[in-house]
């Protein structure tokens, strides 16, 4: 899928999670230099681009889909990749932050807990912040998702294993390599 | 059990075994992997969760490897693409039937369930998640339930009957409203035939029944059943 | 009579005192007073006859007599009038002075309260039910004087157990709870086994929703249950037998008991039957309305006193059932098929049906159907005969869609298969069951991805937990079908559904499991087009789906 010449184009983007997955991903440490030789990173909350760009090679997605924006946002990178990836348990699961869909309404609920009752001083509901979501979901409840690479966080070794199989073309082999957790 | 053995192949490889040797114990003790959850050494078999399940050649079935005896000239597969792809999905049905969240679970590191998923590759489920909402029981002294965790093995309650020999746990309901409960479904602080004796916690997979404060790399010791076993019939 | 200890020979006097008894009468009325009938006031029907004839003056012409179901239940009370098979339909008591007073004392059966639709008797075979709404099931001498309690003489006097077993093994006979093992090879089996004591447990469980067949047999003849027990335990060496009943039906259970009680008086239970040294009885076991329940190892934990959980087998029941004794699990209707072998040879049986699938099968004709109720028919007759002719068509003229052959895990078969023939290898493979025999016609109006929902939904909440495949998967299946009809599915899930699907079959523990995604993978199978306009178009063709979703749009 990828010319040798061309650089893959990879972007990398955060919904609800915790940023883990993102310093597992930094954590390939001189791994990322001979990474940077075949790849060139055109999206990611590490670098200062606002807009998801058109035709992305590989996008590597963390955290779980809890708010209309991150719904949206997801929409697009999925519309404008070639090969989707879930990173970490909060893409795969919904893991912590889906922790919520136990209670019926649990949108209005996460909110009271979190600007009332725990709030000390201001008691409000903000209103100028995106919509939660009912429901939190994982990535590929949402859109359709061609990898997965789980853990919490995964650990930078799995992460290389599975760029370095898509990047020679190969189909990563999970098994034993899915620790959730 | 009489003295006669049974000569049989397992993935290929002939095997001989004493005669009413579980097909489960025939491919252990020889080697051969078969994932398992509900099945534990010691207790009797439950043949429910259905990872163990093989292939006899000859019969469109599939059985369950911890509860089937091995027979003479028995061909059994453990590992076709057929029953990878079903070990996949009952772990999947598993991990999405209830509440497995394993980064805040007190079991993280120490469980089957967990470990299973790791090693049969299941990178994601293909349901939707139930996201239950269990109360937990935390009224006895120092044992905790949390049924949202429960997988339903049943090796609580068939340790506490069979080894314990207080069948404080039963089952309630049914499918998958199914609950793991204490004498007539009282709280665990009020039961009056427990005896603490911590076994459950012991041989639970996961991280439904565990000792408050103790860490579960402590309070496993799933071989307890075969343990005491041994040691009473000395 | 009733109370004095018989001996082999006794029988046959009764029978010919209680057919000189009969002779007497001019007339029978037999008032249905099985389950079907109770409900609209078939005791109150009963009463009104005896009065009605005492108030003619006819009472010593006329036998009035309770009697079971003759099969048209949806058009209770019943009432036959013998000589002559006049059978009245919804008979109240109001209508029954007008029927004494043309029919017994004028000789004119009144036309319009007739039974009309002769076909529904046309094709069907009645050896199961041959003594259904014929006799009264609470006396003892009907029965033997219609030829009852003969085979288990027939036995005791001149057959050997090995011949018995023999007999049933020329007969082809399979069982008919569901799966179909043949009988003859079960009874061998637990025969052979050494260890003892051996029990006989006769499954009368029936969980199935809207299947009733059996709870029909024991409630019209009770005592062909328990000759055909009394058989099976000669044959195999048991002595002891549990009648596994759920509890929610009454009449069936009393009325067994009742016939139990009578038998014991007369000996033809306990020690010594029939003065002979066999010896056998029999006890009821109540179930608590689980499907599950039915099923043979569950059964068996239930009668134990246990949770009714099924157990993987091996070990089968006929080596280690009972209290890890051999026992003998066997469906009622099957039993009941066992005095009539007894008396004519398994050669006789065999050549009714078809070659592989003998006798015949006992079903719960219901749905949308003209002539709904209990039909016994030869096996190998075709589906389009018992919805067409038996069961007169489908109702208020509507199109036929789909027949759902065997229960709730049965398969929705399309027009296309209606001359299926009626045997267990022909309904397997198509993807239906012989279960325990309910058979529902589907017409235009119904959605089938809504009539799968329907019985995944039920075999949901029968599940008993213990294994995952039915358990969560089976929930699964739900939540995606939930999806469908709320417009959220996509077609991804139609492959999600198979995937599912078919696993549950393969993986799961028991029958129930194995069986329960069978509407949905016949739906896929046979009316894949309707899942594909609900997913993409949003449309139900029968306009039952999407409901939730209107309404919200409405507000
Ligand atoms: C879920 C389930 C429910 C069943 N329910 C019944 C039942 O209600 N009555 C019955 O006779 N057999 C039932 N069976 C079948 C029994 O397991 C068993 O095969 C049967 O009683 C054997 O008798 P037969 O050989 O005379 O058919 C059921 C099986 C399953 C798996
Ligand atoms: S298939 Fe269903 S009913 Fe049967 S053992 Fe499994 S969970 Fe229970
Ligand atoms: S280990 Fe055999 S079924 Fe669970």
């Amino acid at each position: 899928m990828m010319a040798a010449a061309e650089k893959v184009k990879v972007a990398t983007m955060w919904l609800s999670g915790c940023s883990g997955c993102h310093m597992s991903f930094l954590d390939m440490d001189e791994l990322l230099i001979d990474l940077a030789a075949k790849i060139q990173v055109v999206y990611s909350p590490i670098a200062d681009v606002k807009v998801f760009p058109e035709k992305v090679d590989v996008t590597l997605i963390e955290g779980a889909v809890a708010n209309d924006e991150q719904l949206e946002l997801l929409k697009q990178a999925r519309e404008r990749t070639k090969v989707l990836i879930s990173l970490g348990d909060c893409a795969v699961t919904g893991n912590v932050p889906a922790l919520r869909n136990a209670w019926g309404n649990s949108a209005r609920l996460a909110l009271e807990r979190a600007y009332i009752e725990n709030a000390d001083v201001n008691k409000q509901i903000p209103t100028d912040v995106p919509e939660l979501l009912e429901k939190v979901r994982p990535l590929h409840e949402v859109v359709k998702v061609d990898y997965y690479i789980p853990g919490c966080p995964p650990s930078a070794g799995v992460i290389t294993y599975v760029l370095t199989e898509l990047l020679a073309g190969r189909v990563p082999n999970m098994e034993g390599k899915c620790k959730y957790g | 059990m009489s003295n006669s053995t049974v000569t049989l192949k397992i993935d290929g490889v002939e095997i001989t075994v004493p005669e009413g040797t579980m097909i489960l114990k025939a491919a252990t003790d020889n080697g051969i992997r078969i994932p398992t959850l509900c099945a534990l050494e010691g207790l009797s078999n439950s043949g429910g969760c259905r990872l163990c399940l093989v292939e006899i050649a000859g019969s469109p079935k599939l059985f369950a490897a911890c509860i089937t005896p091995v027979s003479s000239g028995m061909v059994v597969t453990t590992n076709s693409e057929r029953l990878k792809e079903y070990r996949k999905m009952t772990v999947q049905l598993l991990l999405s039937e209830r509440t497995h969240v394993c980064s805040v679970c007190v079991a993280n590191d120490h469980c089957e369930l967990q470990s299973l998923a790791n090693e049969l590759g299941v990178d994601h489920v293909m349901f939707e998640r139930k996201w239950t909402d269990y109360k937990i029981d935390s009224t006895h002294d120092f044992l905790v339930i949390d049924r949202n965790r429960c997988i339903l093995c049943t090796r609580c309650i068939r340790v506490c009957d069979e080894i314990e020999g207080a069948h404080t746990l039963d089952l309630k309901m049914r499918g998958k409203d199914t609950q793991v409960i204490m004498d007539l479904d009282n709280n665990w602080g009020v039961s009056c035939s427990c005896t603490s004796c911590r076994k459950c916690a012991k041989v639970c997979p996961v991280g439904a029944i565990y000792v408050e404060e103790e860490p579960l790399a402590r309070t496993k010791h799933k071989e307890i059943a075969e343990f005491l076993l041994a040691r009473r019939r000395r | 009579m009733e109370g004095t200890r018989l001996k082999l020979g006794d029988l046959q006097k009764i029978a010919e005192h209680e057919v000189d008894f009969e002779r007497a009468f001019k007339h029978r009325i037999n008032v249905c007073c099985s389950s079907g009938c109770v409900p609209f006031g078939a005791f109150d029907v009963l009463k009104a006859f005896q009065e009605a004839v005492k108030e003619f003056g006819v009472e010593k012409e006329c036998k009035v007599a309770r009697t079971g179901c003759v099969g048209t239940c949806a058009v209770g009370p019943a009432v036959v009038i013998e000589p002559g098979d006049y059978l009245y339909q919804n008979v109240t008591p109001d209508k029954v002075r007008q029927i004494v007073r043309d029919h017994i004392v004028l000789g004119l059966p009144v036309k319009d309260m007739l039974y009309q639709n002769e076909a529904f008797f046309k094709k069907q075979h009645r050896l199961v039910l041959r003594n259904a709404g014929k006799i009264d099931p609470t006396r003892i001498q009907d029965y033997i004087a219609a030829g009852g309690y003969a085979a288990i003489v027939k036995c005791l006097a001149t057959m050997t157990p090995q011949g018995v077993i023999y007999e049933v093994l020329g007969s082809g006979l399979r069982g008919r709870g569901g799966a179909g093992f043949p009988t003859g090879q079960k009874w061998s089996l637990v025969a052979r086994s050494h260890s003892s004591p051996k029990y006989i447990v006769a499954n009368l469980d029936e969980g199935d929703p809207g299947v009733f067949a059996n709870r029909t047999l024991a409630e019209a003849d009770p005592h062909a249950i328990l000759e055909g027990m009394l058989i099976a335990a000669y044959a195999v060496g048991a002595e002891k037998g549990y009648i596994y009943i759920r509890a929610e039906y009454p009449l069936a259970i009393e009325t067994l008991q009742k016939a139990i009680a009578q038998a014991r008086a007369m000996s033809l239970l306990g020690e010594n039957v029939l003065e002979t040294s066999f010896k056998f009885d029999v006890e009821l076991r109540f179930g608590a309305g689980a499907f599950v329940a039915g099923e043979e190892t569950a059964i068996l934990a239930s009668v134990e006193g246990r949770r009714a959980m099924p157990r993987p087998r091996p070990p089968y029941p006929a080596n280690s059932g009972l209290w890890g004794k051999p026992t003998l699990i066997q469906n009622v209707e099957t039993l009941a098929n066992i005095p009539l072998i007894v008396l004519n040879g398994g050669a006789w049986f065999s050549k009714i049906g078809t070659g592989k699938c003998t006798g015949t099968k006992c079903f719960s004709l219901t749905g949308k159907v003209n002539n709904p109720g209990i039909i016994e028919v030869p096996m190998g007759i075709t589906l389009h005969e018992v919805v067409f002719d038996v069961g007169g068509g489908v109702a208020d003229n509507r199109k036929f869609k789909a027949v759902l052959v065997g229960g709730p895990s049965g398969g929705c078969l399309p027009e296309t298969l209606l001359e299926l023939p009626i045997d267990y290898d022909s309904l397997t493979r198509v993807g239906a069951i012989m279960g325990s025999g309910g058979i529902v016609v589907i017409d235009d109006k119904s959605c089938m991805v809504d009539t799968a929902k329907f019985f995944t939904d039920f075999c949901i909440d029968e599940s008993c937990g213990k294994c995952t495949p039915c358990r969560a998967g089976l929930a699964k299946i739900k939540e995606i079908f939930e999806g469908i009809t709320r417009g959220e599915g996509n077609l991804e899930d139609l492959a999600t559904l198979e995937k599912a699907s078919i696993y549950i079959r393969d993986a799961s523990l028991c029958g129930l499991g194995q069986t329960a995604p069978n509407p949905v993978i016949t739906t896929l199978r046979y009316f894949k087009d309707e899942y594909v306009r609900h997913i993409v178009d949003k449309v139900c063709p029968a306009d039952r789906c999407f409901k939730n979703v209107k309404e919200v749009n409405k507000q």
